[in-house]
């Protein structure tokens, strides 16, 4: 196996909800909890769960827009748990971020070259260099160079995108994190862009972390995918394991719940009672007991550990699908 | 008219067959800086007592303006040009400001996407569902809490009794939609329209919701208009769907026709866009192109620019919706050819 790019042990984030006058913290909200990861080149990690269930603090976490309470990130071998801002600046060069809105994310007052550019001349690349480059990106990602004069306002929302794309692109990173990269578009444009993004991956031997809500799309685009609830990855799994045999009850009704575009499979939508609990104040034992069909007393005592139930099939769950330990 | 308030878990209503809403020839236009835009037209429908009608279209296809038009809320800017809208035997297009007023929540009710902002952050959830019930019945105060805190019971909000007390932010989104629903529910309405209704809801929490609007459907029969992007929706709880892109409608059918044998280019690759949870395609199907705007809508089909299947005349020549089965309607020009295959660019 080759040398992870990215590996995440046992990563925690908890913020302060309320403190006291002189800020010692009186309550906190653990929104990740004790996850661990691994990235390989070329590898696309999905990142799949409701809302509130901290994917995207995890991918800011991996990004080091937030320091981490707990835990470690080694990138590319080296420890970035704990480098300092101007660190952190140097190794941008190789982890780049996709945003959701393609609206809020691109300024405004800038130039679709300047946009694009930015990471260049961070870089050091001069202007001329920067626009050649700029230029090469914007074909990659099916946009026409002679537009780069532009602003963001003259693009739709899906070639918005591309110049976001094409921004994380332009540096040639190691690793694009995709927070909610097509969940503000349109299908037929958000099949335009996931199509985009697996050509460009097959090109640039680039590895992706694809967070989402939507399953269908984590599905399409993922090798290997994780599921959150409540903070914490329930499930890891290749991408056809965990669709063709969920182990964790959670998996198999997140699954289950998703209206196919087919009146003809009626499948049986295993309906989850109740909300997600409040992170503030998480239930006791396993997070999922308080919705769970399959919960049971040990469930609201113990709280289940990550434990490799197949090869490379993670579960944290005392009762399995597979029913090892019964 | 005069209808009076019963119980509302009085099962006692009729179902299935009859016409509730006719909607012909529809078009709407808006007033902009830029002159007189239209952005609906040749909209025709019905909807049938206690059926659930789908309105299936991406952003800016104008599913959520015929929605709007059919409460007549299309505000200052906004011209119902042609077009007939019947609700059970009334011309809503003749009536007065009044009378609509009379119409909205009682006939015909609406749900929108966030709760959030349709909900009044400083009221009690229970003032604001008593408010409707006083406002169309007159009801007292006493009744209308009471009859509140039933109408929460009705659409599964535990500790109803309690909850009537909440303010809106005191819930969580699937609850907050619960009461949306609830207030909509208050007066037993003949028809529901619900736009993008579980959109902003998570995936199971919208599996609670839509089986909710379906058990109201069936209980007190009344007819749903659900708009909506989400073919997935569409297909597990709707009869019918009608597809609308660019102002125009392209295709209407039963949901089991139209999920399996699209006649209309747009329906067909619309569907084969979309990433499968059951299967993993390698490639998805792509509409090359975006969707036009109402300032620059394409001569002829609005869909031949992006069609794989477009021939000459259809740059020129505007096809009708045309009936190709008794209940099944394209507009395409090419769907009376033999051997079409839409879609397949041949």
């Amino acid at each position: 196996m080759t040398t992870p790019l990215l590996k995440v042990d046992s990563l925690t984030k908890e913020f302060v909800v309320e403190q006291s006058l002189f800020g010692k913290p009186l309550q906190t909200l653990r929104a990740v909890d004790d996850v661990s990861l691994e990235l390989h080149p070329g590898e696309t990690l999905g990142i799949v769960g409701e809302s509130g269930c901290g994917k995207t603090t995890l991918g800011r976490l991996i990004l080091r827009l937030l320091d981490p309470t707990s835990g470690r990130i080694h990138f590319k071998g080296q420890d970035i748990t704990d480098l300092s801002r101007s660190e952190v600046r140097e190794i941008r060069r190789y982890l780049q971020v996709v945003f959701q809105d393609p609206y809020s994310s691109l300024n405004p007052r800038l130039r679709v070259v300047d946009i694009i550019g930015e990471p260049l001349t961070n870089f050091g690349f001069s202007n001329s260099q920067a626009k050649k480059r700029v230029a090469e990106v914007m074909e990659v990602v099916g946009l026409l160079p002679e537009w780069m004069a532009r602003f963001p306002h003259a693009f739709s929302g899906g070639q918005r995108q591309r110049i976001g794309i094409a921004r994380a692109l332009s540096i040639e990173p190691n690793l694009i994190v995709c927070d909610e990269a097509v969940s503000a578009l349109d299908v037929s444009i958000q099949a335009q862009i996931l199509n985009l993004f697996q050509e460009i991956q097959k090109k640039l031997q680039l590895s992706l972390i694809f967070i989402t809500h939507n399953l269908g799309v984590v599905r399409h685009v993922s090798d290997r995918i994780a599921v959150m609830y409540l903070g914490q990855v329930v499930e890891l799994a290749s991408e056809n394991d965990l669709f063709t045999q969920p182990q964790h009850p959670y998996t198999k009704a997140l699954i289950s719940a998703v209206p196919e575009p087919d009146p003809a499979s009626k499948s049986q939508r295993i309906t989850l009672e109740g909300e997600i609990p409040s992170p503030v104040n998480p239930p006791s034992g396993c997070y999922f007991h308080t919705r769970c069909p399959r919960s049971s007393e040990l469930c609201r005592k113990k709280r289940p550990k990550m434990e490799e139930v197949l090869p490379s099939r993670w579960v944290r769950c005392h009762f399995p699908e597979t029913g090892l330990r019964s | 008219m005069n209808k009076t308030y019963q119980s509302i878990t009085d099962p006692g209503c009729e179902r299935g067959g009859s016409t509730l809403l006719q909607v012909d020839d529809l078009m709407i236009s808006f007033t902009t800086l830029r002159g007189q835009l239209k952005v609906v037209e040749n909209v025709s429908f019905s909807l049938q007592r206690g059926e659930i009608v789908g309105l299936v279209g991406e952003s800016g296809s104008g599913k959520s303006v015929t929605a709007l038009a059919l409460m007549r809320l299309l505000g200052q800017e906004g011209r119902i040009d042609r077009g007939t809208i019947n609700l059970d035997g009334q011309d809503i297009m003749s009536l007065t400001a009044a009378e609509m007023l009379s119409i909205r929540g009682r006939e015909v009710a609406m749900i929108f996407q966030e709760p959030m902002t349709s909900l009044n952050p400083v009221y009690t959830v229970g003032f604001q569902i008593a408010e409707i019930l006083q406002e169309h019945f007159g009801m007292s105060r006493r009744e209308t809490m009471k009859k509140a805190a039933d109408l929460l019971k009705l659409v599964g909000i535990p500790d109803a009794q309690q909850r009537i007390y909440d303010y809106p932010h005191q819930l969580s989104g699937g609850m907050r939609q619960r009461v949306m629903i609830a207030m909509a529910m208050a007066c037993e309405p003949k028809i529901l329209i619900a736009d993008e209704p579980t959109t902003a809801l998570d995936v199971t929490i919208q599996a609670q919701i839509l089986d909710l609007i379906n058990d109201l459907r069936s209980r007190f029969g009344t007819a749903v208009l659900l708009i909506t992007h989400d073919m997935g929706v569409i297909a597990s709880i709707a009869q019918r769907v009608i597809v609308m892109y660019a102002g125009r409608m392209v295709e209407e059918g039963p949901v089991q026709d139209i999920f399996a044998a699209p006649r209309h280019p747009y329906t067909q690759l619309l569907l084969r866009t979309i990433p499968r949870v059951k299967q993993k395609l390698a490639r998805l199907e792509v509409i090359e192109g975006t969707t036009p705007s109402p300032t620059h809508f394409p001569p002829g089909c609005r869909f031949h620019t992006r069609c794989p299947d477009a021939v000459d005349r259809c740059s020129s020549e505007q096809p009708a919706l045309t009936q190709i089965s008794p209940t099944h309607r394209v507009a395409c020009l090419r769907s009376d050819e033999p051997h079409f295959k839409p879609g397949s660019g041949k």
